[in-house]
């Protein structure tokens, strides 16, 4: 097969983008085991699915996530810095605070964070298109969410609006075979879920979602269907999960062995690496000096946002509402009494005019 | 002035406001070229056109969620649920992430946006066309919940819950639609979303309600001042948040309490207004603080009649209250 002309520098930024996820996930992983950081979804074995399909993307399009879609948005300019304060939760987070770990955001590359509740992103991102079309804006919306999620009603009512409003939108299912201990055979009993977008009146298509290049061509050709205003469609990202579905799962559990053995030769990361070292792209050592340097990097922000402050408790109630409300700030200063009798309260925490 | 009915009043707000303002969208199930089953949304498809004012594929989860995107994106958007009683699928977008985006996002993203929803009885529309939902909801940091009661304040309330930056839930009494009329200033005006409105004056007892109740306690207080007893009535109009400050003025001034409401009992909404006055201000009541609910049961057909609280029930009440 013949592939496109890619530009070496180009092909060599793909892999280092899935670098930075493969690097990013094992240090918070590392982390979480040491105590210092919650809870992590890990995204090892799911890199070239999100780099792949999110290279696609222009700077004015939005990314609607689930659990694992935090690397795309590194690569899209999440900095470093925000992306481990919202691990530590720290008061360097954008989000305060208030989300758990792993549930990161970042408005600059338009990707807001999903919430939790499986499948709640596809109507918000089809409402968003929405928008968008009536709205005259040159925007298309990848809309991600887990192979699980095609269960949710979200995922119906998403497809359904979408096709009957033609948005520009791509619904990207990661179907990573498990949803937490349920497999795919549990969940479904039309495994090619890219033939779920006939129902909605939308084309489907499924794709090696360890192979980046693959990834990449598909959801290219889908996002500028979208942006000419063909509508919207469904692109299956097949890969594996390699890891738990959380810091707080043991996959052992429930998958067999053999399973991640076979996941595991199929590494994305090493596929792409080993091409572009067939293709003379890569040198002999330049994935290890830029491993090194990322790492350095990550751990040098790990340093700072180790030392931030916590949230100030003032913030317990703030962006409940536009304006504090008066039972809050009384609710809030009530509290104040407490805290400060316990030594709770630091200066910056006074009280709310009433 | 013009005379309108409460329905003719809504209407007119979404008219005016999307006459004003071209990113507001009303959109739901039937709100198009039918105008709505009770034609509240009648003629805004005609006037703004199938961008601005459409029907929508019959999944209310999907209305709600897409609203939600709308908002985070630009839009204004008016999203309607036909019957309250038909919101539940939807509970999860409104509770989980409408409510909660400006929180967990730290105010980076909102959703300003306006769910209407007839709710409540007096329509013989048995379980599923009848309910009075507003608990669940008031339950919820960072919704608004609102119902007016006025013509005058449907219009009014419903342009400042569209102007508001946070989501509102604007229940509407389907019983009033057609049974209340009233003076609506012609154009645009809000009737704020923080403060309470006191329908009658009177010192003996204070009757809490809203929406369709306030009506049933305006005839309560005219036959107890028939007794002698003089009642005031005060409609709360914005459940969530609640004017407290106000609440707790008009407790204390007259110091005798009735708070009504047709929603089931339990949990209700008076319980909270009843907390509230115990808390702040026991010391002012010269009786107990009486609840006057619907049955703690799913809401009756041919009975409904009987399931809401009506003239007779709240006058007995105020009566026990006032010469306790």
């Amino acid at each position: 097969m013949e592939l496109p002309a890619y530009d070496p520098q180009w092909l060599k930024d793909l892999l280092r983008y899935m670098l930075i996820v493969r690097c990013m996930d094992g240090r918070m992983m590392k982390l979480q085991r040491a105590g210092r950081i919650g809870f992590v979804g890990s995204m090892h074995g799911q890199e070239a699915a999100m780099i792949g399909a999110c290279s696609a993307l222009e700077a004015q399009d939005w990314l609607w996530s689930g659990l694992r879609e935090g690397g795309a948005a590194l690569m899209r300019g999440l900095p470093f810095s925000e992306y481990i304060a919202q691990m530590y939760c720290n008061s360097n987070d954008t989000a305060k605070g208030r989300q758990m770990c792993n549930h990161l955001q970042h408005k600059g590359s338009h990707y807001p964070s999903w919430s939790s509740v499986i499948g709640t992103q596809l109507p918000h991102g089809v409402g968003a298109a929405y928008a968008a079309k009536v709205r005259g804006l040159d925007e298309v919306h990848a809309i991600f969410f887990g192979d699980g999620a095609t269960s949710s009603s979200g995922f119906h009512s998403g497809l359904n609006f979408a096709g009957v409003w033609e948005v520009p939108a791509v619904f990207c299912c990661v179907d990573n075979g498990w949803a937490i201990s349920v497999p795919s055979s549990q969940q479904t009993a039309q495994l090619e879920y890219e033939r779920k977008g006939e129902c909605y009146g939308m084309p489907g298509y499924a794709v090696d979602g360890n192979d980046v290049l693959a990834c990449f061509e598909a959801m290219k050709t889908l996002v500028a269907r979208a942006r000419g205003g063909g509508g919207p469609s469904l692109l299956v990202l097949r890969t594996y999960r390699m890891q738990g579905h959380s810091s707080s799962d043991d996959p052992t559990r429930y998958r067999d062995a053999a399973e991640v053995e076979t996941w595991t030769k199929r590494d994305p990361l090493e596929r792409i690496t080993r091409f572009l070292e067939s293709q003379g792209v890569l040198q002999a050592g330049e994935y290890a000096r830029m491993e090194s340097e990322l790492l350095a990097e990550i751990d040098r922000e790990i340093h700072i946002q180790e030392a931030a402050a916590p949230m100030p408790l003032k913030s317990l109630v703030e962006d409940v509402y536009g304006d504090i409300p008066r039972h809050l700030r009384k609710q809030y200063n009530e509290f104040l009494g407490v805290a400060k009798r316990y030594g709770d309260a630091d200066v910056g925490d006074g009280v709310f005019p009433l | 002035m013009t005379t309108r009915t409460l329905l003719q009043a809504i209407n007119d707000g979404l008219h005016t406001v999307m006459k004003e303002d071209p990113s507001v969208l009303v959109f739901g199930e039937d709100v198009g070229v039918k105008g709505g089953v009770f034609l509240v949304t009648e003629g805004l498809q005609k006037e703004f056109g199938k961008e601005r004012c459409f029907d929508t594929p019959l999944s209310e989860d999907g209305i709600v969620g897409a609203a939600i995107g709308m908002a985070m994106n630009g839009l204004k958007p008016v999203a309607e649920i036909q019957f309250q009683d038909f919101i539940f699928p939807a509970f999860d977008q409104i509770v989980s992430e409408a409510a909660k985006l400006r929180y967990r996002s730290g105010g980076q993203y909102t959703a300003p946006m306006v769910i209407r929803t007839p709710y409540g009885g007096g329509i013989q529309g048995g379980l599923y066309h009848s309910q009075s939902g507003e608990a669940y909801f008031c339950h919820t940091p960072g919704l608004k919940v609102v119902i007016p009661s006025t013509p005058h304040d449907a219009k009014g309330l419903l342009i400042a819950s569209i102007e508001d930056p946070d989501p509102v839930l604007f229940l509407e009494p389907k019983a009033l639609y057609r049974a209340v009329k009233g003076e609506v200033p012609e154009g645009h005006y809000t009737v704020d979303l923080t403060t309470l409105r006191e329908a009658r004056p009177g010192k003996d007892v204070v009757i809490f309600c809203y929406g369709a109740m306030v009506p049933v306690a305006m005839k309560a207080a005219e036959l107890a001042s028939e007794n002698g007893i003089d009642c005031r009535v005060v409609d709360l109009r914005t459940l969530l948040p609640l004017d407290e400050e106000g609440v707790l003025e008009h407790a204390k001034a007259v110091g005798r309490v009735v708070v009504l409401h047709e929603a089931p009992r339990f949990c209700g909404y008076g319980g909270e207004i009843s907390a509230l006055i115990a808390e702040n201000c026991i010391e002012y009541m010269e009786a107990p603080i009486t609840r006057v609910a619907g049955f703690d049961t799913p809401f009756p057909n041919t009975l409904e009649h009987h399931y809401l609280p009506d003239h007779r029930r709240v006058l007995d009440a105020v009566e026990r209250t006032y010469h306790f």
